[in-house]
C-alpha cells in the first residue's frame, strides 16, 4: 500500500454565531467527528449537498481553519504543529471560482510565481523560467505570462490557478469544486488536465464536488457527507454499483441523464434540508429517509467498517436494531 | 459519463488575446485621455500647482508690501484698471494677483498634508477593521462613531481658538478630524476584497498577514483610496477657507484665499471683486479636485475595465 499523505482524525469544527453585546451566542458544528485518509496517488471524492460542511472540512485540511477537536496530519505530521510554509509546500488548494481566485491586479507570472517568491526559490529569471515551464504543463501558452486575469477566459484562469497550486510540487491538492464555475465544454478539459498532472507529478487529490459525474470520472474512492458527518465511504466503482446508505442512493438517483424520456428524477428526499443549527436527534438523515425505523430518531448510528468500505446507518447495524427491540429496563 | 464527447478545444473558441500592455502604463492613460471631465480637472489642477510652485517668478509684486497710496485699485477689466495691478489691490494696497498666487500655496499645502495625515489614520483603522473583523472591527466602529458625533467645524474652531491659528495647527486639526470617510470606505472595501478566494489562496501559499494586507489587498482598494483622497482634499481646502474666513485659520498677513475673502467682506458693496477673485480661485481648485476624483473613480473601478 502507498504511503499515507493526508489524514484527518475525528475532526470537529464548531462555529459561534450571533455573538454580540446583547445576544447570547449560539454554536453549531459544521463538521462533526470526521475521519478520512488519503494515500499517495489516490483521488478521494467528497460529495454532499451544499451546507453539509464540505468546504469547512477542506479549509481544515488546508490548515486555513483550526479544528475545534481532532487533528489533521499531512505526511504524518500534525498540521497545527507545522509552520505555514512547511504546510504550504505539502498541500495546496484549487478553488471553485477562477474569477475570484486570481488577484486582478497581478499578472499571470506574478500569480504563478507567488509561492516561489514566498518560499525564496531561485532568482527572478529562474522563477520566470519555472513559471513558463508550469504554463506549458497546464496547457497555457507562454505568451500569457504578462497577461492579467481579466484578459483570460474561465478555463484559462483555472489553468493559471492549477499552475499556482502545483508549482511547489505539493503532495496533496484539495480541489474544491474545480469545474463547477466553468462552461460545460471546458469542464472536461480541466478534469483531464488534473488527471494528466496527477500521473506526471505524482500528486494526490481530494476532490470536493456535488457533481457525481465528475467524481465518478476521476475519484478512486468516494466519501459521502451529510450534515457534517461522513455517512458512507467506498471505492468509486463499488459505491456507484452498490450504494448502501439511503442518502447515497438518493444522490445517485438524482443524477440527470441525457435521455429526455426518463424525465426529471425524483429523489424522494423532499425539499427540506434540515437546519444545521438544530440537527434532528438520532440519525440526522431520518426525517428524509425512506427506510427510517423507530430507533433511527433516537439513536445515533455507529460507523460500521468492513474492509475498505464504511457506512453509518442503522439498516446495517443488527446489534443496534436488536437492542432497540428489547423492552426498556424499568 | 458525459464529458469526453463534450470536450472542444477552448483556445479555438476564444481568439488569442493580443499581448496588451499593463493597464497601469497603457490602458490607464488611454482611458484618462478619453474622459474629458477628468482632463479638465487635470488641466486646472496642474495650472494651479504650477502657479503655486512658480509664485515667486510669476508674482509682479511682493504679496506682503502695503502701499497706502495704491489702495483698492480695481482689476484690469474695470474702469481705471492698470496692468501694474492686473487683479487690483486690496484695502491695504497689496497686489491682489501676487496674493492669489501665494495663496494657492497655502491651499495646496493644507489640502495635501491634511489628506496624508487623515488618509494614514483612516486607512490603517479601516483596513485593520475590515481584515480582522470581530473585536477589532467593534473597536474601530466605536472610534469612528465617536468621531462622527463631533462636528468638525465646531471642534476645529474650539481647538484653534485655544491653541491659536497657524498653518501647522490647521493641518493637524483637520488631519485628525477628517479620517472618518477613509476608515469607513477602506473598511468595507477591505471586507469585500478579503473574502475573495485569492486572499485564501495567498494564505494557503504561506503568505504572512502583513504581506497579504500590503501586497494582495491594498492594490485592490487603492482606487477607492485615491478617490476618497481627492474628495477629502477638496473638503480640507474648503474648511481651511472657512476657518480663515472666521479668523481662526491661517493668520494675517499670510495670503490665504479664505482670509482674503474675509478681508474683502467689508468692501462687499462697492469693491465686490475683492471677494469674487479669491472666491473664484477656491471654486476652481475645489472643482478641479472633484473632477479629478470623479474621473479617477470612473477610470480605476474594476467593473469598467475590460
Amino acid at each position: 500500500m502507498n504511503e499515507m499523505v493526508l489524514e484527518a482524525r475525528d475532526v470537529t469544527r464548531r462555529f459561534t454565531i450571533g455573538a454580540s453585546l446583547f445576544k447570547r451566542a449560539t454554536t453549531f458544528s459544521a463538521v462533526k467527528g470526521v475521519s478520512l485518509s488519503l494515500r499517495q496517488g489516490e483521488v478521494l471524492g467528497l460529495v454532499g449537498e451544499s451546507g453539509c460542511g464540505k468546504s469547512t472540512l477542506a479549509n481544515m485540511l488546508l490548515g486555513l481553519l483550526d479544528p475545534s477537536e481532532g487533528e489533521v496530519l499531512v505526511g504524518g505530521k500534525a498540521i497545527s504543529r507545522s509552520s505555514p510554509l512547511e504546510r504550504a509546500r505539502r498541500i495546496q488548494p484549487i478553488f471553485q471560482n477562477p474569477y475570484s481566485s486570481l488577484n486582478p491586479r497581478k499578472s499571470v507570472e506574478d500569480i504563478v510565481s507567488l509561492p516561489l517568491r514566498i518560499h525564496n526559490v531561485g532568482s527572478a529569471s529562474e522563477r520566470r523560467a519555472k513559471v513558463a515551464e508550469m504554463l506549458d504543463m497546464v496547457g497555457l501558452s507562454r505568451r500569457y505570462l504578462d497577461s492579467y486575469p481579466n484578459q483570460l477566459s474561465g478555463g484559462q484562469r483555472q489553468r493559471v490557478a492549477i499552475a499556482r497550486a502545483l508549482i511547489m510540487r505539493p503532495e496533496v491538492v484539495i480541489c474544491d469544486e474545480p469545474t463547477s464555475a466553468l462552461d460545460v465544454s471546458v469542464q472536461s478539459q480541466i478534469l483531464n488536465l488534473l488527471l494528466d498532472i496527477k500521473d506526471e507529478l505524482n500528486v494526490s487529490y481530494v476532490l470536493i464536488s456535488h457533481n457525481l459525474a465528475v467524481v465518478q470520472h476521476i475519484a478512486t474512492r468516494v466519501a459521502v457527507m451529510y450534515l457534517g458527518r461522513i455517512v458512507e465511504e467506498q471505492p468509486t466503482e463499488q459505491l456507484f454499483a452498490n450504494p448502501r446508505h439511503p442518502y447515497t442512493e438518493a444522490l445517485l438517483s438524482s443524477v440527470l441523464t441525457p435521455e429526455p424520456e426518463l424525465g426529471i428524477p425524483d429523489t424522494h428526499l423532499g425539499a427540506a434540508f434540515p437546519n444545521p443549527m438544530d440537527p434532528p436527534p438520532g440519525c440526522s438523515f431520518h426525517p428524509r429517509c425512506p427506510h427510517a425505523m423507530p430507533h433511527c430518531s433516537t439513536l445515533h448510528p455507529r460507523p460500521l467498517s468492513d474492509g475498505d468500505r464504511m457506512v453509518e446507518c442503522h439498516l446495517y447495524d443488527e446489534a443496534a436494531a436488536q437492542a432497540a427491540r428489547e423492552p426498556q429496563p424499568a | 459519463m458525459t464529458f469526453k464527447e463534450l470536450s472542444s478545444p477552448e483556445d479555438a473558441a476564444t481568439p488569442p488575446a493580443p499581448a496588451k500592455p499593463r493597464w497601469r502604463d497603457g490602458q490607464f492613460l488611454r482611458r484618462a485621455f478619453k474622459h474629458s471631465a477628468f482632463m479638465v480637472g487635470v488641466v486646472i489642477f496642474v495650472l494651479i500647482v504650477l502657479m503655486a510652485l512658480a509664485a515667486p517668478l510669476l508674482a509682479p509684486h511682493d504679496p506682503y508690501v502695503q502701499s497706502m497710496t495704491n489702495r483698492l485699485v480695481p482689476p484690469i477689466w474695470m474702469e481705471n484698471g492698470t496692468w501694474e495691478h492686473p487683479l487690483g489691490t486690496d484695502g491695504l494696497g497689496r497686489d491682489y494677483l501676487s496674493r492669489i498666487l501665494y495663496g494657492a500655496r497655502i491651499s495646496l499645502i493644507i489640502g495635501i498634508f491634511t489628506v496624508i495625515t487623515s488618509g494614514l489614520i483612516g486607512t490603517t483603522l479601516g483596513v485593520l477593521a475590515g481584515y480582522f473583523g470581530g473585536r477589532v472591527d467593534l473597536v474601530v466602529n466605536f472610534v469612528v462613531m465617536t468621531r462622527l458625533t463631533l462636528p468638525v467645524i465646531m471642534v476645529a474652531l474650539a481647538i484653534v481658538s485655544i491653541v491659536g491659528g497657524s498653518l501647522i495647527v490647521v493641518i493637524l486639526v483637520l488631519g485628525l478630524l477628517l479620517w472618518d470617510r477613509f476608515a469607513v470606505v477602506m473598511r468595507s472595501a477591505t471586507m469585500q476584497v478579503r473574502s475573495q478566494e485569492y486572499v485564501l489562496a495567498a494564505r494557503a501559499v504561506g503568505c504572512s498577514t502583513p504581506y497579504i494586507i500590503i501586497r494582495e489587498i491594498l492594490p485592490n482598494i487603492f482606487g477607492s483610496l485615491v478617490v476618497i483622497g481627492t474628495f477629502e482634499m477638496a473638503n480640507a481646502i474648503l474648511l481651511e477657507a472657512a476657518l480663515s474666513f472666521l479668523g481662526l485659520g491661517v493668520q494675517p498677513p499670510t495670503p490665504s484665499w479664505g482670509l482674503m475673502v474675509a478681508e474683502g467682506r467689508q468692501y462687499l458693496l462697492f469693491e465686490p471683486w475683492l471677494i469674487m477673485v479669491p472666491g473664484a480661485a477656491i471654486f476652481a481648485l475645489v472643482l478641479a479636485i472633484n473632477l479629478l476624483g470623479d474621473g479617477l473613480r470612473d477610470i480605476l473601478t474594476p467593473e469598467n475595465r475590460s
